[in-house]
């Protein structure tokens, strides 16, 4: 009789699968650990220090960002350059600021931000996508969405649609009101200019460096 | 074969949870419909049930009738598997009432409280506002009492029965399934961390230990149904195994390409994801070949009848072979490498693959196993086809391709206009949704949810009468 084949046999593919899984989750595991590391905030001193971090410290918000084609990387990068007033101060210490992306990232979840809009590219499709709302030519000096607000600044103007956004009505679909105070919207702004800091390999590309014709506008 | 319904308590057990489950995928397919709704009509219950609210429930009560019919299939196919009722039985309804209670409140705060103020107490109380896996913490908590204690039934049933090859892997993946949970479940102000482990919970249970689950599953079919045999079934299933965890589990990285994590993700993401569909593929051909290899076996006995004793629950089957590769495989291929992801990174095309990713590789087969319990509650020996039955599932599936195809052209309007060309702007993104292929397809997505839902209508009535029905043979 000729001898069993391997190929066939159940214990041998029982091993296998074992062997498969627990190979990937141990490199799975080890990678976590590299990542870990590399994605832990910044500090202030590391801002200071000109320290680049794929997650800056709080206290990034004392500063202007900008979003730049990097040569070497092939894609663009936020760029953390000189002090810009935020709220009318560029010195939030260390605590104020955490406090305030605390403040600001509890509210992005308490009022389920994420079930319209996309964060980092996750999340639903019926609203903009948050990742680098920050540095939207919309809420920039010469946007339409500051002057329709008639603020005198990009946080304010974006604080002040958070807490009124049917005040301000863009298109048909329209932000509902979410009972977001004076305060979680000055946090939802902290947060979402820390997002816009946060190094997210080039996405989005081209971010609000085209502004190109649609259908013949 | 002769239902052994009767002799066993865990059989009882699992079709409370398929009548949970049902009853959920209902909501699932009517809060679905505000929201495609919405999209066409943007005032339709504007500051009433929000898109968000909407969505939420959307997508929870998928997650959730999911678990519960996963929950119901094993309790189901216990018995079956190791020949002895579900040990600690008692914990199992006890634990079963405690979910459908927390879920029943979960679902009420989101209707009537909907968002809280930002602080701990909404994130305890209200919702964590993460997608998927919204509920708040002392329901996170709840579901993993819950979870363990079905992991711990399947565990001491396992090793107190026969420890066949489908529970072996069962167990493996439930308890891997589980802990996943975990990783989900605490809060960090760094969203770049918070959506790593986020997705450690959603990958892994949908990429890898849910797929997992399904090839227990559809091994469990093929013997019940068509009488395929075991030691064929269960080398297919160690084989899939190997290439479901060899591909799903650092297929993960495919989520690491734009949240702030390193360059690396991008290669490795790439690589692993785009081996994920083969054991999709290995999936349909193992299903297809073991049915045409038992009716070519009944022939050669000059048999000419069908092999299959369950007609409905069988189509549910190979249609899930086929939709599995179909929405999870091709779908799920069409934007994996970071190249093309860079640009369809969440847009409707996403959003395409979503829903035909989760009804092609999860909904078919529950909907499979439902059948299974009905034909083993009543007792009959050959489950035939219905009207409803045609109508049930003819209508559903037409209905979510239908959906897919229109998401799929709104997606590729969206990823063109408002990512390639206007670079994902404000005003990138509106322009993308006034286009005319995205709103026809928001159109036709609402016309063929409608057509769902209408299937899904007959299903329901299908399930509550098939059982009566003359045309079995019993």
């Amino acid at each position: 009789m000729a001898k069993k084949s391997v190929w066939s046999d159940n214990r041998f593919w029982q091993r296998s699968a074992a062997w498969i899984t627990g190979f990937a989750s141990v490199l799975l595991i080890w990678l976590t650990f590299d990542t870990s590391g590399q994605i832990q905030m910044g500090t202030d001193a590391d801002l200071k220090n000109g320290v680049t971090k794929r997650v800056p410290a709080p206290t990034v918000i004392n500063y202007k960002i900008t979003y730049e084609m990097d040569a070497k990387r092939k894609h663009e990068v936020p760029v953390i350059g000189e002090k810009e007033k935020f709220f009318g101060r560029d010195d939030y210490s260390e605590d104020e600021a955490a406090k305030l992306l605390h403040l600001g990232k509890l509210a992005s979840q308490a009022k389920n931000c994420m079930n319209c809009h996309t964060l980092l590219g996750n999340g639903a499709y019926y609203a903009p996508d948050l990742t680098k709302a920050w540095l939207d030519p919309a809420w920039q000096e010469t946007g339409p969405m500051q002057a329709m607000t008639g603020k005198s600044t990009k946080e304010e103007a974006i604080a002040e649609f958070l807490q009124n956004p049917s005040k301000y009505p863009t298109h048909a679909r329209m932000m509902p009101n979410l009972g977001i105070t004076a305060e979680e919207a000055k946090g939802l702004v902290a947060f979402l200019k820390h997002m816009a800091s946060i190094d997210t390999n080039g996405f989005p590309r081209n971010f609000g460096k085209i502004q190109g014709a649609v259908n013949g506008k | 074969m002769a239902s052994n319904y009767s002799m066993y308590e865990s059989k009882k057990l699992a079709t409370w949870y398929f009548t949970v489950a049902a009853t959920l995928f209902g909501a699932q397919l009517l809060f679905g419909l505000v929201a495609a709704i919405q999209y066409v009509e943007p005032s339709f219950l504007f500051e009433v049930l929000d898109f968000n609210v909407a969505r939420m429930l959307h997508i929870n009560a998928l997650v959730v009738w999911m678990v519960f019919a996963m929950f119901g299939s094993v309790y189901w196919l216990l018995p079956d598997e190791t020949g002895i009722d579900t040990v600690g039985i008692g914990l199992g309804k006890l634990l079963f009432w405690v979910f459908t209670a927390a879920v029943t409140v979960v679902v009420l705060v989101y209707i009537f409280i909907q968002v809280g103020p930002a602080d701990e107490t909404t994130i305890w109380f209200i919702n964590e506002g993460r997608e998927y896996i919204e509920a708040p913490r002392w329901a996170d908590l709840g579901i993993t009492v819950v979870a363990l204690g079905f992991v711990a039934n399947l565990y001491m049933t396992g090793m107190k029965g026969n420890r066949s090859g489908v529970v072996t892997v069962l167990m493996a993946d439930m308890i891997a399934f589980a802990g996943l949970y975990l990783a989900g479940m605490f809060y960090s102000d760094n969203i770049t961390i918070e959506q790593f482990w986020w997705w450690w919970v959603i990958h892994l249970w949908v990429e890898a230990t849910w797929e997992v689950f399904v090839g227990s599953i559809a091994a469990y079919g093929l013997i019940t149904m068509i009488g395929a045999h075991r030691k064929v079934v269960e080398m297919w299933l160690w084989i899939e195994v190997s290439m479901l965890f060899g591909s799903g589990i650092l297929g993960l990285g495919h989520h690491y390409f734009w949240i702030g994590t390193p360059e690396y993700w991008w290669e490795i993401g790439a690589l692993f994801s785009a081996l994920e569909p083969l054991p999709l593929v290995a999936m349909f051909i193992h299903v297809l070949y073991d049915w045409g290899k038992m009716q070519g076996e009944e022939s050669a006995k000059g048999k000419e009848q069908s092999v299959i004793t369950n007609k409905p629950a069988f189509t549910w089957f190979v249609l899930n072979a086929f939709g599995n590769f179909l929405g999870a495989g091709i779908w799920g291929f069409f934007h994996t490498l970071p190249q093309v992801n860079l640009y369809t990174h969440g847009t409707q095309f996403t959003s395409a693959h979503g829903h035909l990713a989760f009804f092609g590789a999860y909904a078919t087969i529950l909907v499979g196993m439902m059948y299974l319990a009905v034909q083993g509650k009543n007792n009959i020996k050959v489950l035939n086809n219905t009207t409803s039955t045609i109508f049930a599932t003819s209508m559903i599936v037409g209905g979510v391709v239908g959906m897919t195809v229109a998401l799929t052209v709104a997606g590729y309007s969206d990823v063109i206009i408002s990512r390639a060309q206007m670079g994902a702007t404000w005003n990138g993104y509106f322009d993308a949704q006034g286009t005319t292929w995205l709103l026809q397809g928001m159109y036709w997505r609402l016309i063929m949810g409608v057509v769902t839902f209408t299937g899904f209508l007959f299903l329901a009535k299908d399930l509550l009468t098939i059982g009566k029905s003359a045309n079995h043979v019993r």
